[in-house]
């Protein structure tokens, strides 16, 4: 094909690709140059301090919520998978559910903060009753607004984002197959031992790093339910946007992002190549 | 024994968002409020323009693109399909940090309203509106529909929205729903960027207000949810509303 | 190579299976010998392959009993049962190599790793694939992928051995060409076997006797030749081969037609009716005085079928070798006959 056809028939995309550059890639290599060039100087000083002090245990806590969560949330939401896929697959309340996970899992940031604090926070539906009841304040501590109550928070919507991202790898398991192991002789624990389970491994594992890199991105539920402090690495991030005096080194939100960007670029990297073997199998 | 775990704080929510803390008992005032409150309602109207914005924009890009690459660019569908993927990579809080230099330069020549964030939001929904949009040109026969049209004399915009369009329903419908509830739910690139668009008003209110913010977080989801449970009734077979996979 | 097993017998008796307001199977009764092949041949939802899935323990009946060799298994769950099946497709594991498919059922049992993998190189030696053996199914074509499951099937020795559709997936070369095999296998190995179909060609060409099943009831149960000359319903006579359909009339045992006298085969109605009447038995002769005319002439290889207008306006269709037909063209003026084969009159 003729470069000036090529050319010609590239036109259209234009608009397209102009959108997507201006505001994707410019605003990524924007992040990934500002990290290594301070005032116009090649440097790597940003990229040391990653690795010291607050920024370091930022980033450890991080990565213990993320993957607590993500374990959480692959094993409990593998489990309502389940019994979703084996619930007739038009019946309303399977829509309701799926619709409800998907609500839940992408789009509720914000809201789902809210929910804890209406339920576990000061004034909480379930602390007031809880004291009622039993006495004991659930909320005293603010244990809501530390790590572990994130890692609660987080797996309400890890689980259903699980479901979302897993059931199309459980119906792809053909009844065929379990039929077929049957009348081979297999028991029902041997077919799960010997074909259900390895088929579905890749796409567990696939998942469980998904939700990985969702956690460790994730921003909203943790910036609207901490206002003070900055215990995981998104919220630092917001820490160094919104005062530039964070240890001392203006943009150092930028050597921020880019590490983010480089730990979930490597899960969605791994998750990419256990998904593709996954759906050769499954689909 | 699941349905407990997850529909419980939402029921805290309703119950929250209505209790008089005052006198006890019921009280409305925290939804009256989403009306009510300037601040909110602003906020909420903003959203509204901004999610309808954004799938308009979004349709407008991504649909013909899409078809034009079927039809007359196939070697770039890999680019365009990395690219309405990348999204999924780059966490909208690195967006955010990077964006600042970009919309400088935006708000210059488009002013300061929150419904410049139509551009970013655009880049946002891309992964989801993509695979929608993507299934659902899957399922026709492109080809020959648009052939068919331009024999028998359309144009391009013509064979587009006539033609095409119609046969791809229940994806564009998808696709646009799904964003809608992408921007609804949008927050970090708004807080940082200094917009007030509703979850970031629900956010800022509810240092103050807590019943009111609960109330118009309960009100999104339960939004969201309508819209969700509407697309899977209208769209049929199994391919999921979700994500990535 | 040591193949064989020792055919057993299979009795399924009065099955009924009952979904909702459906009857599936509706007092299905069917005996098969010890190392025969048995086609089930019927439209969709007639209801054999609810009759081979009692069978494997995979659907349970409402009422009746499965022995198997003389021993009742219907209480016998799937997996004990013994038994080899192919399905359609789609059944081979997707993450085993081909060779571990087939050694998959021995695998179950308990054999050895040695020797389980040596009997599968053997099974898929007969089948005829035996170099495939470290490939994975969706490296197969759909002929191949049976073929694996046919020879994962046998691996384990079965009782019985039990085919659903298996061809209805493929390409029709292929189809053919399986055929046979599967026929040549069979008959080397000596496996009772229950083939499901809904292809009447297949069915005669592959079986010792043919099960015709409408509605849940066997119509008919006859050797291939024995089906397609004397076919007991008018259903079996509709679904196996052809048919022309010409007026008759019945009196005292014989069919009036084409201005012959025949044979009305046992089922036939009385008095006024229709014949339903072979390609092959119709007879055709050029005749300058004859009253009926060749409206056309189709030719399909070693045959060819003559299409004649008779005298009443309907059209009759001739089978014949290519050579005999090569004699007629359109608008010749021919005499019509039919052979003096029995033929079944049925209502008009």
């Amino acid at each position: 094909m003729s470069l000036a056809r090529r050319l010609r028939d590239s036109l259209p995309l234009l608009p397209f690709l102009t959108v997507v550059v201006i505001f994707l890639i410019i605003p990524t290599a924007t992040v990934v140059v500002g990290s290594v060039y301070t005032d116009g100087v090649f440097s790597l000083d940003r990229i040391e301090a990653l690795f010291t002090g607050t920024a370091l245990s930022a980033l450890l806590d991080s990565v213990l919520l993320s993957g607590a969560t993500a374990l959480l949330g692959a094993v409990f939401g593998a489990v309502m998978a389940w019994l979703i896929v084996s619930s007739p697959s038009t019946s309303m309340v399977r829509r309701a559910v799926l619709s409800l996970c998907s609500v839940l899992a992408q789009f509720g940031g914000v809201a789902l903060a809210f929910a804890f604090l209406a339920t576990v926070g000061l004034n909480g539906v379930l602390t007031l009753w809880v004291q009622q009841v039993f006495g004991f304040n659930l909320a005293g501590s603010g244990w809501l607004y530390s790590l572990s109550g994130l890692i609660l928070v987080y797996t309400y919507f890890q689980i259903p984002l699980m479901v979302i991202v897993f059931v199309p790898a459980l119906e792809g398991l053909r009844e065929q197959w379990r039929e077929a192991a049957v009348s081979l002789g297999a028991s029902t624990w041997a077919y799960w031992r010997e074909v259900a389970i390895p088929l579905l491994t890749p796409a567990f594992l696939g998942s469980a790093l998904l939700l990985f890199a969702n956690a460790f991105a994730a921003y909203a539920t943790a910036a609207a339910l901490v206002s003070q402090g900055s215990p995981i690495l998104p919220l630092l991030i917001r820490a160094s946007l919104v005062s530039e005096v964070v240890l001392g080194q203006a943009g150092f939100a930028y050597a921020l992002a880019l590490e983010m960007i480089v730990v979930v670029a490597v899960v969605m990297a791994a998750y990419n190549l256990l998904v593709r073997r996954s759906s050769r199998w499954l689909s | 024994m699941f349905g407990l775990f997850f529909l419980f704080p939402l029921y805290a929510m309703a119950d929250f968002s209505t209790r008089n803390l005052i006198a006890g008992g019921r009280t409305w005032r925290a939804w009256a409020n989403l009306f009510a409150d300037q601040a909110l309602y602003q906020a909420i109207v903003v959203s509204l323009l901004l999610a309808v914005f954004t799938v308009a924009a979004m349709l407008v890009l991504l649909v013909p693109t899409m078809i034009w690459v079927r039809l007359r660019a196939p070697w770039a569908k890999g680019l365009v399909e990395f690219m309405c993927l990348l999204p999924l990579t780059i966490p909208a809080l690195v967006i955010v940090v990077g964006l600042r230099n970009v919309y400088l330069w935006v708000t210059y020549f488009l002013g300061e309203s929150a419904l410049t964030l139509t551009f970013v939001y655009v880049v946002i929904v891309l992964p989801f509106a993509y695979r929608a949009i993507d299934a659902a040109l899957s399922a026709i026969d492109l080809q020959t529909l648009s052939e068919a049209a331009r024999s028998l004399g359309a144009g391009w915009l013509t064979t587009i929205t006539r033609v095409v369009v119609p046969n791809i329903w229940s994806g564009i419908l998808s696709a646009a729903f799904i964003s809608i509830a992408v921007v609804l739910g949008e927050f970090t690139i708004a807080s940082l960027s200094g917009y007030e668009t509703l979850q970031v008003q629900i956010v800022l209110i509810g240092k103050s207000d807590g019943p009111t913010s609960v109330a118009a977080s309960l009100a999104t989801l339960l939004f969201g949810f309508v819209l969700l449970l509407i697309l899977s009734l209208v769209t049929r077979g199994r391919r999921n509303v979700g994500v990535t996979v | 190579m040591s193949v064989g097993t020792n055919g057993v017998g299979v009795q399924l008796d009065e099955l009924t299976r009952v979904y909702g307001t459906t009857r599936a199977l509706d007092g299905f009764t069917l005996h098969i010998e010890p190392g025969e092949l048995v086609a089930l041949l019927g439209p969709s939802g007639c209801g054999k392959t609810t009759a081979l899935r009692i069978l494997a323990g995979l659907d349970e009946a409402t009422s009746g009993t499965v022995a198997v060799g003389g021993v009742d298994v219907s209480k016998v769950p799937a997996n004990k049962r013994d038994m080899g099946m192919v399905f359609q497709a789609y059944s081979l594991f997707p993450h085993l190599t081909v060779l571990d498919n087939v050694a998959f059922g021995l695998k179950m049992r308990g054999k050895a790793k040695r020797d389980r993998l040596s009997r599968a190189a053997d099974m898929l030696e007969l089948v005829g694939l035996g170099e495939l053996g470290g490939r994975y199914a969706k490296e197969l074509s759909g002929g191949q992928q049976q073929r694996v499951a046919l020879a994962r099937a046998l691996a384990i020795r079965p009782r019985v051995l039990l085919l659903d559709e298996p061809l209805s997936a493929l390409d029709a070369k292929v189809r053919t060409q399986l055929r046979d095999e599967i026929r040549r296998v069979q008959l080397e190995v000596g496996t009772t076997t229950l083939f499901v179909t809904h292809d009447q060609e297949e069915a005669l060409a592959v079986a010792d006797r043919v099960g015709v099943m409408n509605e849940g009831r066997l119509e008919q149960l006859a050797a291939p030749a024995d089906l397609y000359a004397n076919p007991a319903t008018p259903f079996v006579a509709e679904f196996v081969g052809l048919n022309n359909k010409v007026p008759a009339t019945v009196s005292g045992g014989s069919a009036s037609l084409l201005g012959v006298s025949v044979a009305a085969l046992p089922g036939s109605v009385d008095g006024a009716g229709v014949a339903m009447v072979r390609p092959e038995s119709v007879t055709v002769t050029a005749d300058p005085a004859g009253a009926s005319t060749v409206s056309s002439v189709s030719f399909l290889g070693a045959i060819s079928r003559v299409h004649i207008m008779v005298p009443d306006g309907s059209t009759v269709s001739a089978q014949m070798a290519s050579s005999a037909a090569r004699g007629f063209a359109p608008g010749d003026p021919v005499t019509v006959g039919i052979e003096p084969r029995g033929v079944l009159v049925t209502r008009p």
